[in-house]
Parts: C-alpha cells; sequence; structure tokens
C-alpha cells in the first residue's frame, strides 16, 4: 500500500466523523438516538472522536419501549457515566399512558411500531433539529435509498422518492421551523465494517452479542427470549440453548442465532459466513416486504 | 483477521437502463463474491414469483423503494456493498436514462471508476456516449468499458475490437485518462469474476480483478494542500484549557507539524503546532482524513476558512464559472438569489450569465436555446455576495465543487464544477 492511502476502515471513519462535524456545525439542537445496539454504539464512538478532546456536544436519546434486554440498560448507563453526556429517555410506556399510543394485541404484539410516537413526541419536546441514528444502507432495501442527511417533515414523515440530492461531500441541513433531520454518518458501512471496526478499536459492546446460555423458545424460525413480556402458547415450550444475538432491538422481538462465537474474532467468521441478512431474524421486518419503508415514511429510526 | 484491516476502498458508479445487462452485471459481481443473503435472494424469487417471472430477476435487489419494484425501473441512486479479500466497494447504482441525469452526476460525483456497458449487439449507442461524457464531467480518474453480452456475438473478437475503436475516437474528446476495454457476458459470468475459456484471444483482466487493482492511491490532490475549517474545537476543562483546535477533513496536499501556512480569508500566517486525533497527534496527514489543527498563533479561525500553505493558494473569487447541472423540476430565476455551498463556507449567488448548454449525448454547445430546465447541464457564470476560495474541478474535486439551494424550498437545486 503506497504512502498516502488510508484503509476502508479509516476512509469510513473519517467520512463519518466529518459528517459528525458537519450536524454539530449547522445544526442548533442535535442528539445522538441511542439503541444500545453496536451501530448506535459505533456512532457514539465516532462522535467521541470527532470532538475530542472536547465532550461529545450532543445528548443521548433513548426510546424506551420498557421491553428491554436488562444487559443494554446496564450498558446504556455506564456509557453515559463514562462519557459524562446527558442522557434523555422517552418513555413509550408514557405514550401508552397518556392515551396517544394504543398497546398493540395478539400473539405477536410488540411496541415497535410504538415507538415511533414517542420518539416524534421527544423530538418535539426537545425542538430536536438533527437526529443521528446509526442506520446502515445495507441494513435493508428501504435504508439503501437514505441520504445522509435526511429531511423530516413538520410530521415526522420520510419522502423517500423527493429526496434532496446529496453531491460529494456537501450536506443541505436547510429546513422550516418545526421541520428536522436524520442523520446517518454509517449510511456507507455494512455489518461486516462494523464488526472489523469494533475488534480494530477494542469498543465494548453488551454481552448479548456474544454467545451465552440463555432460556429461549422457538417462534417464527428464530430463538426467542424469554422475559416477562412474553406470552407462550400451549405448544411453546422453553429450553436453553447456546445463543447470541446479532442485532438488538426490544427485548419481544429479538431473536437469536445458536451460536458457539463467543470472542469478537469468532463473530466475524461467523458474519463473514451468514447466509442470511442480519435483519432476517427481526420480526419488525417480516411483517411484509414493506414494513420498513413504511416505518421509515411515518417517522421510524 | 489481519487481512481484512488491509482492505482499500473503491467507488464506482453504474449506469444503465433495463435492458443492458446492468443489474444483471451487478447480480453477478454479487453474487460471485458471496454478497447476497439467502433471505434477499428469498425476497427476489417470491416477487419475481408473482410477477410471473421465470427466472429471478436480480434487478430487484438494487431496487429499494415500493414504486420502484412495482414499476420496474430504478429511480433514485441505489448503494450497494460488497467486498472481496483485497478491497470494500461502494457501487452507486443509477439509472440511465436522460432524465435521470441529474442521479447520474450524484452517484458519479464521489466515485473513482466508472463502469460503462455497452451491448455488443448494437455498438455504440446515444446513452453510452451519455454515461461517458458525464464521467469526464465529473472528473471520475478511472472509466471501465464492459462490452457485454458477447455471447450473443460468438465471442467474436471483431465485434470486440470494433467497438473499441469506436469508443476510443470519440472518447478522444473527453478528459479521462485511464480507459480500459473487457468483452464481458454478465449472463454467464465470462470475464467477471472468472476468465472466460470462451474468449482465448482476450489477454487482459477479469473486471473484478481490474476493479481490485486499479490504482487509487492517486485519486486524492496530494499536492496543494487545502483545509476547510469545519468547526472549532475548545474543550474549555482541565487539562485543556489553552487548547484550540481547528477540525476539517483535509481536501488535498499533506499537512505536517512545523509547516507554514496562511488562513484564508484573512491572510493571517501562522505555523501548525500539532495535528491532533483521538489516537494521538500525527506526523503528517492527508486526504481525506479527519483531523484536528493547532495553530502555535492565536489567530481567529473560523468555520469556513481554510488553512493553506503560504507558497500554493487557490483563487479567491466572486466571479465563478461553472459548468452546472440543474437538479430542480422549479427552472432558475435569472433575478433569483440562491445559497450557494463550497466547501464549508456559505454565501448566496446569483446565476449571471448563462454562456451554453451542453448536450450530454454530443457534447454540442447549445448558444441558442438557453432555457434551463431539470438533468440540463449548462456552462454559466456565478456572482456570489463574498469571495470563495476555489480551485478548478479538475485539480480538486472537493474544492472545486459548489451546489446551490433555492432560499425558500430549500431544494438542492444545482451541483457546479468550477472551471
Amino acid at each position: 500500500m503506497s504512502n498516502y492511502n488510508l484503509t476502508h476502515l479509516d476512509e469510513l471513519e473519517s467520512e463519518s466523523i466529518f459528517i459528525l462535524r458537519e450536524v454539530f456545525a449547522q445544526f442548533e439542537n442535535p442528539c445522538i438516538l441511542f439503541s444500545g445496539g453496536k451501530d448506535s454504539i459505533v456512532v457514539t464512538h465516532l462522535a467521541k472522536k470527532a470532538f475530542y478532546p472536547a465532550k461529545i456536544p450532543f445528548p443521548l436519546v433513548h426510546i424506551d419501549t420498557g421491553h428491554n434486554f436488562p444487559e443494554t440498560m446496564v450498558f446504556r448507563d455506564q456509557i453515559v457515566a463514562d462519557l459524562e453526556v446527558r442522557l434523555i429517555v422517552g418513555l413509550v410506556q408514557d405514550s401508552i399512558n397518556s392515551g396517544r399510543s394504543t398497546e398493540e394485541r395478539g400473539k405477536n404484539a410488540s411496541r415497535n411500531a410504538l415507538q415511533t410516537n414517542t420518539l416524534l413526541d421527544t423530538i418535539d419536546l426537545h425542538q430536536f433539529d438533527a437526529c443521528v441514528g446509526g442506520a446502515r444502507r445495507d441494513e435493508e432495501k428501504a435504508r439503501a435509498k437514505e441520504r445522509f442527511f435526511s429531511h423530516r417533515d413538520e410530521f415526522g414523515q420520510w419522502d423517500p422518492k423527493n429526496q434532496r440530492p446529496e453531491l460529494w461531500n456537501m450536506f443541505n441541513s436547510k429546513h422550516d421551523q418545526g421541520e428536522h433531520f436524520r442523520v446517518f454518518p454509517l449510511s456507507n458501512w455494512t455489518e461486516m465494517d462494523v464488526w472489523q471496526y469494533i475488534l480494530a478499536k477494542n469498543i465494548q459492546i453488551p454481552s448479548l452479542y456474544f454467545a451465552h446460555q440463555r432460556e429461549v423458545i422457538r417462534r417464527n424460525d428464530t430463538w426467542l427470549p424469554i422475559s416477562e413480556h412474553i406470552h407462550l402458547n400451549e405448544t411453546e415450550t422453553q429450553v436453553y440453548k447456546k445463543i447470541r444475538f446479532r442485532t438488538l432491538g426490544d427485548i419481544t422481538i429479538t431473536g437469536g442465532d445458536e451460536s458457539d462465537a463467543d470472542t469478537l474474532e469468532k463473530i466475524i467468521d461467523e458474519v463473514a459466513a451468514a447466509r442470511q441478512t442480519e435483519r432476517g431474524n427481526r420480526a419488525d421486518d417480516k411483517r411484509s416486504e414493506t414494513s420498513m419503508e413504511d416505518r421509515k415514511k411515518q417517522g421510524y429510526f | 483477521m489481519n487481512a481484512y484491516l488491509d482492505m482499500e476502498l473503491l467507488r464506482f458508479t453504474t449506469a444503465g437502463s433495463v435492458d443492458d445487462g446492468k443489474s444483471t452485471l451487478i447480480g453477478r459481481l454479487l453474487f460471485d463474491t458471496k454478497s447476497i443473503f439467502e433471505d434477499q435472494l428469498d425476497q427476489v424469487k417470491r416477487s419475481s414469483n408473482r410477477k410471473g417471472l421465470a427466472q429471478a430477476d436480480l434487478s430487484l435487489l438494487t431496487d429499494g423503494l415500493k414504486d420502484e419494484r412495482e414499476q420496474g425501473i430504478t429511480i433514485d441512486v441505489a448503494y450497494r456493498y460488497f467486498a472481496t479479500p483485497k478491497r470494500k466497494f461502494i457501487i452507486a447504482d443509477t439509472p440511465g436514462h436522460i432524465q435521470y441525469t441529474r442521479n447520474m452526476i450524484t452517484g458519479a460525483s464521489t466515485a473513482n471508476c466508472a463502469l460503462v456497458l455497452i451491448d455488443a449487439r448494437h455498438g455504440m449507442v446515444e446513452q453510452t456516449c451519455r454515461h461517458a461524457i458525464i464521467a469526464s464531467l465529473l472528473q471520475i480518474p478511472h472509466l471501465i468499458v464492459c462490452v457485454n453480452k458477447m455471447d450473443l456475438v460468438d465471442y467474436q473478437e471483431t465485434v470486440f475490437q470494433k467497438i473499441k475503436k469506436d469508443f476510443e475516437s470519440f472518447s478522444s474528446k473527453l478528459d479521462i485518462t485511464d480507459i480500459r476495454f473487457i468483452p464481458i457476458s454478465a449472463l454467464n459470468g465470462d470475464n467477471v469474476v472468472n476468465r472466460s475459456e470462451k474468449m482465448s484471444w482476450y489477454e487482459g483482466s477479469t473486471l473484478l480483478y481490474t476493479l481490485e487493482n486499479l490504482h487509487i492511491g492517486s485519486d486524492y490532490n496530494h499536492i496543494d494542500c487545502r483545509f476547510p475549517v469545519q468547526t472549532v474545537i475548545r474543550p474549555k476543562m482541565a487539562p485543556y484549557h489553552d487548547f484550540r483546535g481547528y477540525a476539517g477533513r483535509i481536501a488535498g496536499g499533506v499537512f505536517k507539524p512545523g509547516d507554514e501556512i496562511t488562513v484564508l480569508p484573512s491572510g493571517f500566517i501562522s505555523k501548525i503546532k500539532s495535528i491532533e486525533t483521538f489516537n494521538g497527534p500525527l506526523s503528517e496527514a492527508f486526504a481525506p482524513m479527519s483531523v484536528v489543527i493547532q495553530l502555535t498563533d492565536d489567530v481567529d479561525v473560523s468555520r469556513g476558512d481554510m488553512l493553506v500553505r503560504s507558497n500554493n493558494q487557490p483563487d479567491l473569487n466572486q466571479d465563478i464559472e461553472i459548468m452546472m447541472c440543474w437538479l430542480d423540476t422549479k427552472a432558475p430565476h435569472p433575478k433569483s438569489k440562491y445559497i450557494i455551498k463550497h466547501t464549508t463556507s456559505e454565501a448566496k449567488a446569483i446565476i449571471k450569465k448563462i454562456r451554453y448548454k451542453l448536450d450530454v449525448n454530443t457534447l454540442h454547445r447549445n448558444v441558442e436555446n438557453l432555457n434551463i430546465g431539470m438533468n440540463d447541464v449548462a456552462r454559466v457564470q456565478l456572482r456570489t455576495t463574498k469571495p470563495l476560495l476555489t480551485d478548478a474541478y479538475r485539480k480538486n474535486r472537493t474544492t472545486g465543487s459548489i451546489i446551490l439551494i433555492d432560499e425558500s424550498t430549500h431544494e438542492t437545486v444545482a451541483a457546479g464544477m468550477i472551471i
């Protein structure tokens, strides 16, 4: 490799840092949407680098369905303490209590879709004009069409057919009062890039990503973790399996894979050999072919 | 493991219509590099079945939006990713039709390399010229011409050589130095990832090998030092009370501690005290690295300023000649003031003069009809409210590009390459 070449991870990192600094320079009141998943952890890590030696100049916002992995919550609180950033929590339960959202019913009921109302209300309450998220274009076909700076109208809606062209590294953040932007610094990263980066930079992630013994049931071709929020039907039985999670969401919709990968190196080997996309185990994406596009138009992450 | 960490990044763009085999080619690259997952393929197969197609329609992989899948066309730029042990690739897949010129330009703006597809049966057509002209306008450093569907012309060398000759006589008018030609059959995989046994007369490399080995180290300008300041970093806490650093992404040249620099537009001269990153100070930094630069003197520097070497400065100009692509449905208004963005600086601008409209199929300069609409490319003169620190786009794609934004709709209405 010649002197003035960067590796792909260095180039991706530099691009993401550039975007995070543009967010700081172009918006008045940005935040980072923090789910406790690996992508939002990497975004937060990049924000730490972008403003070093100053602290991250944005708060972290967690939209909390109340159906969490306990490990994720411990991890979230630790990262907030370490980085000395402000944490803002939007509770889906509050939206339900106030009558703004209604709990889903039925066997596969989840609070996934309810997050949208809570997210939009939190954005409105704190007057955020930019929300930085960890979504990547390789994750899902609707997300492949996302801009780095993605405009949301006053209702928080995404209009995928009328997006602003984004050329070179110039980002147009102009908007009217009440509108906001979603910003995706990891747009050009793949799942593999994220894992390689986590390994290369020794970034801490929740233990849930590593293979561990857990009580689970088999449902919709995946191993769903047992929690107080899951309702078993007569044919389902709890078993112990060694599993790990490829993505982390709400505990009621995040399925695990049987795995022995208990180190980052083994996870990377597993990701390299994987024949299913990482969101293949996400019940929220399986509802229909356009479920992500439909949710995104409403204002979802 | 270390192999993964040593990869380079190559961004390439493709443009094409439904029939020229572009989707098949991308599908082939993704397939043969094992970048398509089973659940994605299942979804494509299910959709293809519903549409009554016999084979899985791989274009469904790249079309992300409901409308695109229903209409079977790519409307927007779709980004696809794949990797080999040597490189990670980002494909900006764009529609090829004239009405999507703006999307092709968007996809081309960040590309190191452009793939132009030619159907071996038809040879060069209008669309071929358009794609090559756009690649040239956007100064994509490398162009690979894939003569596709060689299987349908019995893999004849004469067909390939004729197309190559035709293209070369056309491309002599273009501003592209590195052009390569590869005869392929995307459908059968000939010369895409694996060498074709049916074209032993072809002695060059396969497409993937070419993509893996293009020399991209000199695609960035490492000569003219340009550092547009994004923001100022002041921690205001112990032990960094005196820390004042300028954050930005290097747009050109190589910066080192001790270098004498000039701050533009103020003209203050200072020296680089240190180049900081989270991982520690650097002994040198080059494009496209994101760093923080500290100066030895306490001079006034803010967003939109540029740090340059004193003996090598950009132009400081309020009258800017550009090649402009109009991106908006609403035509430009001669009296309208637009927001102009250039690197990290911002001003207002009017379109002072339209010199000619460029036909992107033929390079013909039209001076009679100067009405500009969406997708039109024109040479224009801008007048800005404050001087901008510009380089020619040929010299530097970062400091040589601008966008215009409509003040009232906030739409990005034009993209410009500075001449």
